[in-house]
């Protein structure tokens, strides 16, 4: 494939579809081929290589499990929200809801990747997000914005460790996005672009984000898992 | 990890290790093609490793010279521009301080791997400052469009320090770019996936406003 038919891929939802049938899959899953075209389509990609090879595709493959988890830990606390009906609000209800279908097409994206890579995609993880609710709508907005920020930092804090260039391209085209749905809700719930406070380490200070390593991000995600 | 080190400061004294630039490449050649075989690479990198190593400069020439128009861009809205609130004002003039960050990092960072910075380009925004709305819009493309040229380019990047440099000024950039749609009242992150431009796609989105 062209790199001009991988930007086409990427760039274009119908022509995402048609590489899918084209796959032989279902066609439900369109996103997932951003990252199957992403990692190439040649027939030795899908062949366990030997050598250096296999240690690059398991420490890129611990590394996407690793996102996966925070990917299904956003996606579920999404549904959880919409479905708590917590937000009246038609616009902030609006991104809820989109950043929601977008955390799940990740979550499909990256578990196609895992799959295509030779590795065994994590389970989603049991989750906790029942105290935040509880403590209405701008704790739970609080919350999101939260894990936003450690998202973006946690995918930041890996580029450089991954070995396969096409897996970091994606894994770059879903850190900015995570930091879209950071600032947006940052900037919803009043912390203003800079942020301050319990916040620190986890969003930008200023013109330069902060990544964070994988042990930093566990530790800050714990209150969320069951 | 190397990135941790990523704040400010540091940015401005990013090394490339204690590594030629020869070596470097022969590393990443060697681990491509033994990972991937060089039919799988894409062609932004199967050249980078055809270079001659001077790949990440030309790179981070190219990241300065968008942080160059951006900086100018909110320099000039920051003085033109009537009619923005309170907020629309402060975050133009946040966002014209952080590319300004950014400029000074670059260049640093080109200099420090021997290279040479290339200079601020002649810009022309040509009606972009008449109105709030079409301030808004155009600074809504530079943002995107600067989004999509790091996320095209970093994969490129040999230095691992570079890339983590790269990646920190994106998602900066990502955030400028979904707080001015905020503010457009347009969605702040349209797609799950980021675009990844390649070089002559974003040269040509910024055509417009380089000056002849």
């Amino acid at each position: 494939m062209t790199d001009s038919a991988m930007r086409e891929l990427a760039d274009d939802p119908s022509s995402r579809k048609r590489f899918f049938k084209m796959l032989g899959g279902a066609g439900a899953v369109s996103a997932a081929t951003v990252f199957l075209a992403a990692c190439g389509d040649d027939d030795a990609a899908d062949s366990p290589p030997e050598g250096a090879a296999v240690n690059n595709n398991k420490s890129d493959l611990e590394i996407l499990n690793y996102a996966l988890t925070l990917e299904f830990l956003e996606a579920e606390f999404y549904d959880k929200v919409i479905a708590s009906g917590l937000v009246k609000d038609k616009m902030v209800a609006d991104l809820a809801k989109k950043f929601g279908e977008t955390e799940q097409e990740h979550v499909d994206a990256l578990t196609a990747t895992i799959k295509k890579l030779g590795g065994t995609p994590v389970k989603a993880p049991k989750t906790k997000f029942e105290e935040t609710l509880e403590k209405g709508l701008e704790e739970t907005l609080n919350t999101a914005a939260t894990v936003e920020n450690l998202g973006a930092a946690a995918y930041l804090g890996q580029a450089g460790s991954i070995k396969n260039k096409e897996v970091l391209a994606a894994a770059l085209a879903i850190h900015t996005v995570e930091a879209r749905h950071a600032a947006a809700l940052n900037h919803l719930v009043g912390r203003g672009f800079s942020g301050d406070g319990e916040l620190s380490g986890s969003i930008p200070t200023g013109a330069f984000a902060k990544p964070m390593d994988m042990a930093a991000v566990n530790e800050a995600v714990k209150p969320f898992l069951a | 990890m190397a990135s941790s080190r990523l704040v400010a400061p540091e940015l401005a004294t990013i090394k490339v290790h204690g590594m030629t630039r020869e070596a470097f490449l022969m590393r990443s050649t060697l681990a491509a093609g033994a990972a991937y075989g060089t039919l799988s690479a894409t062609g932004l990198i199967t050249k980078a490793l055809a270079d001659s190593g001077s790949g990440d400069v030309d790179i981070l020439n190219f990241a300065l010279t968008l942080e160059f128009l951006e900086n100018e861009f909110y320099v000039r809205a920051a003085k033109q521009v009537n009619g923005l609130s309170k907020y629309e004002s402060d975050l133009t003039k946040e966002l014209r301080d952080n590319e300004a960050e950014h400029v000074d990092a670059l260049t640093a960072t080109i200099k420090d791997l021997g290279g040479k910075p290339a200079s601020k380009p002649k810009v022309d925004f040509g009606g972009a400052f008449a109105s709030r709305a079409s301030y808004l819009k155009t600074a809504n493309t530079l943002e995107d469009t600067g989004v999509s040229a790091y996320n095209g380019a970093a994969p490129a990047i040999e230095s691992t320090d570079v890339l983590a440099a790269a990646g920190s000024i994106v998602q900066i950039e990502a955030r400028h770019a979904a707080l001015i749609r905020l503010v457009r009242e347009v969605a702040p992150a349209p797609r799950a996936f980021d675009k990844a431009s390649e070089m002559q796609a974003v040269l040509d989105a910024v055509k417009p406003f380089i000056a002849a």
